[in-house]
């Protein structure tokens, strides 16, 4: 997989072949200094930006050509994306945030809000469903916002600095989190910078200047033991 | 397509969007809501006015034209200038038999004279009228009744009283009916009395007495002071005026070219003017609430531009949560469209208060200068489906710029 960005009249070259595999129930990190093409490949999984060339292919679907239509249906069905700044809408309760992707998937209101609901019993907050998301902590906003990306039921799990805002105690809290639904099943990939984070993961891919320095799997440190 | 608009989530979206940027949203509705208050207050207020006129006109028949005789200018067939012209009956007859389009013609004359009841007595304007002249100016009678074909015939000495005459002389609610007053020595007979009328044309007529009655009394034999035409509806006044003029001018041997020999006062031209008047006032209102109405809308464009602005990364959560790039589309468009209608239906609100306190301020009693100021649901409707659409089209602009944003960009932005 290939990508350049331009920029003024020259083009940055920021992913310059890499060609990865994560199978199902994996939990892979990426990791790599600023500038190493982390962000560029887990947006390019994520169908939010595309690959100048070569090919990616979701569960033995090619992605490629996408109008922003498709893509949008495809985040919607197969994609969950957990985001470093949570990006919770500011002005809708924990509860509409977790319901927004059912609600673009046509869900009845109803039906959405028990599912809605049943997702923030699972990352334990069904008690501040009517909470806007001032009123919560760091690590209760990323676990909400985790609810959100668990809501649509997606194939593939993206995290994108998951811990970064959030202090250590709180960052093995939501790991925790995440290790457990890696264990019932979900296949996450998650960019980080933290070698402990990483290490909470199954497999690590080191990124260096676009291309892959090293891909090893590792021993998973479980995130409990700190909590 | 149109499901969603009855789609209450749809409706929560915007509730929410709007109930969270509240002083924006309130602010950015201001415009559109002075453009309809505007567009509403003004209309009412030219029919209003409109109503005034055609109020204080009323009693009129406005496409009428006064004329009457007064020197020549030119010599003709041996005469020379400067001959006084008095019009006759005769030439009263020939004018209504033989130009075209002509309604009723009402020869008139008056004088002026001292009028003594008991111990009060003041000046009047006496006029002698056919009955004909409730016809073409109506008369509002309080009391009694107008002049009538028997007072004509047998030249009874009978007189129509304005109110302000009565007030002259008569006690405080003394019955005038039936009652004599002196009219240059002589007793007439009230028969009726009349309210006085919002305009009068012409001399003031305080006074109307059967026309041959005053031709008895006057000596006027067949000379009458001046004719008062009416045209039908269809024919135009001003050619009216032009042929009976250009008769009486052959009737008198006067010049045609002769422009002194008959003066006329043309109420129908007069009329017009006004009515041009009224009609460019509701244009030039129309323009005005219009424009304003354009300018507020593309003030709610604006801030919906900054709202999209500083909503970009919620946008681009939506779309990485699987919003496609139609529904943010549809959804900024819904909500340009519900501002603009909340503050065209404020607006059309205000707006008829206005008309009620305009109504209320202006718009009592009989000489009131603005008449039931209102606007037509008409008119409503159609400043609620320019609203629709002009809060449509500018609702695009955003949601295009909304949708021209990468996710990833938006999702970048901080």
């Amino acid at each position: 997989m290939h990508k350049s960005y331009a920029i003024g009249d020259s083009s940055l070259h920021v992913l310059k072949g890499i060609d990865l595999n994560v199978e199902e129930g994996e939990m892979v990190a990426i990791m790599g200094s600023s500038g190493s093409g982390k962000s560029t490949l887990l947006n390019i999984i994520g169908m939010l930006d595309e690959a100048d060339s070569g090919e990616y292919i979701l569960d033995g679907l090619p992605i490629k050509n996408l109008t922003e239509k498709k893509a949008a249906v495809y985040r919607n069905k197969f994609l969950g994306f957990i985001f470093q700044s949570f990006n919770l809408i500011n002005y809708k309760t924990a509860l509409e945030n977790v319901a927004l992707p059912l609600y673009y998937q046509g869900l009845k209101r109803k039906e959405r809000q028990e599912k809605a609901l049943f997702h923030l019993g699972k990352v334990s907050l069904a008690d501040w469903a009517k909470h806007l998301p001032k009123e919560l902590s760091g690590g209760q906003k990323q676990r909400v916002a985790i609810a959100r990306a668990l809501a649509a039921n997606p194939k593939l799990l993206l995290a994108d600095e998951p811990t970064g805002a959030l202090d250590t105690k709180t960052s093995y809290d939501i790991m925790a989190f995440i290790q457990q639904l890696n264990d019932e099943g979900k296949t996450i990939l998650m960019v980080t910078h933290e070698e402990d984070i990483a290490n909470m993961c199954k497999r690590i891919v080191r990124l260096r200047d676009g291309v892959i320095m090293e891909d090893k799997k590792v021993n998973q440190v479980r995130a409990e033991q700190y909590v | 397509m149109f499901k969603f608009l009855f789609d209450r989530d749809t409706w929560q979206e915007v509730f929410d969007s709007f109930s969270k940027n509240k002083l924006r949203s309130i602010l950015t509705m201001v415009g559109v809501w002075w453009g309809i208050l505007l567009l509403i207050g003004l209309l009412g207020s030219a029919r209003g006015l409109e109503n005034s006129f055609n109020r204080l006109f009323g009693s009129f028949a406005t496409n009428s034209v006064f004329v009457w005789g007064q020197s020549t200018s030119k010599p003709f067939k041996g005469f020379q200038e400067g001959r006084q012209v008095r019009l006759s009956l005769t030439d009263a007859k020939k004018v209504e038999e033989n130009v075209e389009g002509i309604e009723f013609l009402v020869p008139r004359n008056q004088n002026q004279a001292s009028v003594v009841r008991n111990f009060l007595s003041g000046n009047f304007g006496i006029n002698g009228d056919y009955p004909l002249l409730d016809q073409v100016q109506k008369k509002k009678l309080i009391h009694g009744r107008f002049i009538n074909q028997n007072d004509i015939d047998d030249n009874k000495k009978v007189v129509v009283i304005s109110e302000d005459a009565y007030k002259q002389l008569f006690e405080k609610d003394e019955m005038p009916i039936g009652e004599y007053i002196e009219i240059n020595k002589i007793n007439f007979k009230v028969v009726g009395m009349f309210e006085n009328g919002n305009v009068n044309m012409g001399p003031t007529s305080d006074m109307h007495i059967p026309f041959t009655t005053f031709q008895q009394i006057y000596n006027q034999g067949d000379q009458i002071g001046w004719m008062m035409i009416t045209g039908k509806p269809e024919y135009d006044i001003k050619q009216i005026e032009e042929d009976a003029k250009l008769l009486l001018k052959n009737l008198n041997k006067i010049h045609p070219k002769d422009k002194r020999a008959f003066g006329s006062f043309n109420l129908g031209n007069e009329f017009s003017k006004i009515t041009g008047f009224l009609i460019g006032m509701q244009f030039l209102t129309w323009f005005v609430g219009i424009a304003t109405l354009i300018a507020g809308v593309f003030a709610i464009g604006n801030i919906l531009l900054i709202t999209v602005k500083e909503r970009t990364k919620e946008i681009g959560v939506r779309r990485a949560l699987g919003a496609t790039p139609f529904e943010i589309k549809r959804q900024i468009v819904v909500e340009a469209v519900f501002l603009t209608i909340v503050a065209g239906i404020f607006g059309i609100i205000s707006g008829g208060w206005i008309l009620i306190g305009l109504d209320a301020a202006f718009g009592q009693g009989d000489d009131a200068t603005i008449v039931n100021a209102s606007v037509s649901i008409g008119v409503v409707f159609i400043a609620l489906v320019i609203l629709v659409v002009l809060g449509t089209l500018i609702g695009l602009i955003p949601a295009f710029k909304a949708t021209s944003v990468k996710p990833i960009e938006a999702l970048r932005e901080e």
